[in-house]
């Protein structure tokens, strides 16, 4: 068995708001090995940001609260003393951004972001460190990167600084490589691009990676294990194969839905949820996705525990509905339309 | 860049041009700005004013007498009217004064304003932050003239203190020690309300760029919180404090602390505009705001070319 890198416990988020306590995230547990990755995917606001932004530390503040457990390799990440979290920070943990345009620092060269990456963990000077960052951008695609080590962020297109940005996170090696929504702020091709070199890179560098998106087109390509979050809550959780093809939450129907397939029947309109993700204030009663859900009864009010419902021990959901009628049903959502096809 | 400050040369030439030309058609517009007027005094006649405007050459057209106003400023030979003396001699005595005033002073309020305003934003919401944000609007809203008394009241000689010269100013060649005594009033005087205001400005910059998302891959990189708030928050955050201090700065440095140096009569720049407008004598106004306007084009030049220095996004065309 692979070494067992992360280990999240009933993680739970909480922030004190103006408005009230918001539970960001609520009771979350994942583990992640060496070589594997793990794809979080949710609508806006589901708490897969906040997941991973905590996972760093980055979530810390007055008006924080956490309980649970975040051992990485043993050491509860949440019990570590900011001073030794900085630690942990770009060298055990490395982390990718959304928005590649405005997480680099624009007034200094991209080398020198590099440089001073490697310099807050490890004593080298600052020719090695230069050495290093150029043979990195050279790993992540940067072409002439002895040149382009001596760039602005504004001389880079969107692309190259997201891989100036995973350069950034892997100079240290870390072990975990977390990327929240790397592909988002990306055009298609270049998103495909990205992807493809995060894998790579995840085999170069031995490390795992969670990766976070709300496109479960891009988690295809890349995850081993899927978790699927929605209002702070895992409601769906098991191997690739299982949420794609046997999916047991509708909630994941409604996202597999409205993913434009091109080797299904062509639907009239593309499946969307309706309604809008509930207020992290105020939830509703029961399964969190009831006031949306097509299928919801009188059962619903009462919150379904997160548990395996089918065959394969690992695959975990959140819905009180019966299998059966699920698999006889998930489909009108799912590809409507391709079953007067069939 | 060569190009670029050749050009802004260019502009700070017709700039001045423009102002000087300004001033003299306000003189001449105001009422009871005609010099000849006023110099002929109270029961003049017709003839004795006529002849006054002509030795003034104040009979030609405006232009042909506003150009020779500015030959003569330029060649050094201008004459005020109310006292007969060198305009630009007097600028020139004055500047000791006011270059001691104002360099002194842009040292304490740029320090004292920055380190204002980084604890400030730092303790955010705290007690800390809430006294130094109460001190810096106090120090914003207090008049300059006022805070001059009071000062002298309570520390200079003839108030409740005496530690220091209740004004005047001694040169630093002829005894540094007794041009700092002398000058310690003056420049926390003129300092308190840029303190105040730089601390605030610099305040909000600073909560503004801390939510940055360079600042969070910044963290994201395990950097201490010393780094990422020296290199990174107050790096950028300075950059819009650099206008603002070259443009003040330029502005107190071309004869602004008027109060300043009335107050503590320091004869400088300030004071010798103070003087003239109360006498309404055009040449010496006329220097001292051409001096004046020359320094506040020439800084926001520099500001330019720092900006340029601080952002490497700007290019300077």
């Amino acid at each position: 068995m692979a070494e067992r890198l992360l280990e999240v416990k009933n993680l739970k988020v909480r922030f004190a708001t103006e408005d009230g306590i918001v539970q960001a995230v609520d009771d979350i547990s994942f583990e992640l090995e060496r070589g594997k990755v793990l794809g979080i995917v949710g609508e806006s606001g589901s708490g897969k940001s906040v997941t991973s932004m905590t996972l760093m530390g980055l979530t810390r503040g007055v008006n924080a609260r956490f309980d649970g457990e975040v051992l990485y390799k043993g050491t509860d990440l949440l019990k570590v003393s900011d001073r030794e979290m900085q630690n942990f920070r770009g060298n055990e943990l490395g982390m990718i951004f959304q928005d590649p345009m405005t997480s680099l620092n624009p007034v200094y060269r991209i080398g020198d972001q590099i440089i001073e990456a490697i310099q807050a963990h490890e004593a080298v000077g600052k020719r090695a460190a230069r050495a290093r960052t150029v043979e990195l951008l050279r790993q992540v695609g940067i072409p002439n990167p002895e040149t382009r080590v001596d760039d602005y962020p504004h001389q880079f297109s969107g692309g190259m600084r997201q891989r100036a940005m995973i350069a950034i996170a892997l100079s240290c090696n870390p072990a975990v490589l977390i990327a929240d929504e790397p592909t988002t702020a990306l055009d298609v091709t270049i998103q495909a691009q990205i992807v493809e070199l995060i894998g790579r890179l995840k085999d170069d560098f031995d490390s795992a990676v969670i990766f976070i998106t709300h496109d479960l087109g891009v988690i295809a390509e890349i995850a081993d294990e899927i978790i699927v979050m929605y209002a702070g809550r895992v409601v769906e959780r098991g191997t690739k194969r299982n949420i794609f093809y046997d999916p047991q939450m509708p909630y994941t129907w409604g996202l597999l839905g409205s993913i434009p397939r091109l080797d299904r029947p062509r639907p009239e309109r593309l499946h969307t949820i309706e309604g809008m993700p509930p207020s992290l204030i105020n939830l509703p009663q029961g399964c969190k996705f009831r006031p949306r859900c097509p299928h919801a009864f009188e059962k619903c009010f009462e919150e379904p525990p997160l548990e395996n419902r089918v065959e394969e021990p690992g695959h975990l959901d959140r819905c009180w509905l019966d299998v059966e009628f699920k698999r006889s049903h998930r489909d009108e959502t799912i590809s409507p339309g391709s079953a007067e096809a069939a | 860049m060569v190009a670029f400050i050749i050009r802004r040369l260019i502009g700070m030439l017709l700039v001045l041009v423009a102002v000087s030309f300004i001033v003299y058609l306000i003189f001449i517009v105001i009422p009871g700005g005609d010099p000849a007027l006023r110099i002929a005094g109270r029961v003049a006649t017709p003839a004795n004013i006529a002849s006054i405007r002509h030795k003034l050459g104040l009979d030609h057209n405006v232009i042909v007498q506003w150009f020779d106003m500015v030959k003569s400023l330029l060649s050094g030979t201008l004459i005020s009217y109310y006292d007969g003396t060198n305009v630009v001699q007097q600028i020139k005595e004055g500047l000791p004064a006011t270059f001691s005033l104002c360099i002194g002073a842009g040292i304490i309020w740029l320090g004292f304003g920055i380190l204002v305003g980084t604890i400030s934003a730092v303790t955010a919401g705290r007690a800390t932050d809430r006294v130094i944000t109460g001190l810096a609007l106090i120090g914003i809203s207090l008049p300059v003239a006022w805070l001059g008394l009071i000062l002298l009241y309570l520390f200079a000689e003839n108030g409740l203190g005496s530690w220091f010269p209740p004004g005047g100013y001694v040169p630093l060649t002829q005894d540094p020690y007794q041009w700092f005594l002398h000058l310690i009033l003056p420049w926390f005087t003129l300092a308190v309300l840029f303190i105040g205001f730089y601390g605030r400005v610099l305040r909000s910059n600073i909560l503004d760029t801390i939510n940055e998302d360079f600042v969070r891959t910044a963290k994201a990189k395990g950097l201490t919180s010393r780094r990422i708030l020296v290199k990174h928050v107050l790096r950028a955050s300075l950059i819009p404090i650099v206008t603002l201090f070259g443009l003040d700065f330029a502005a107190v440095l071309g004869g602004g602390a008027i109060i300043t140096e009335a107050v503590y009569t320091l004869h400088g720049v300030g004071y010798l505009a103070y003087q003239a407008i109360g006498t309404q004598d055009l040449p010496t106004l006329m220097g001292v705001t051409l001096y004046g306007a020359a320094f506040i084009v020439f800084f926001s030049t520099l500001v330019d070319v720092a900006y340029a220095y601080l952002d490497p996004r700007i290019r300077l065309t």
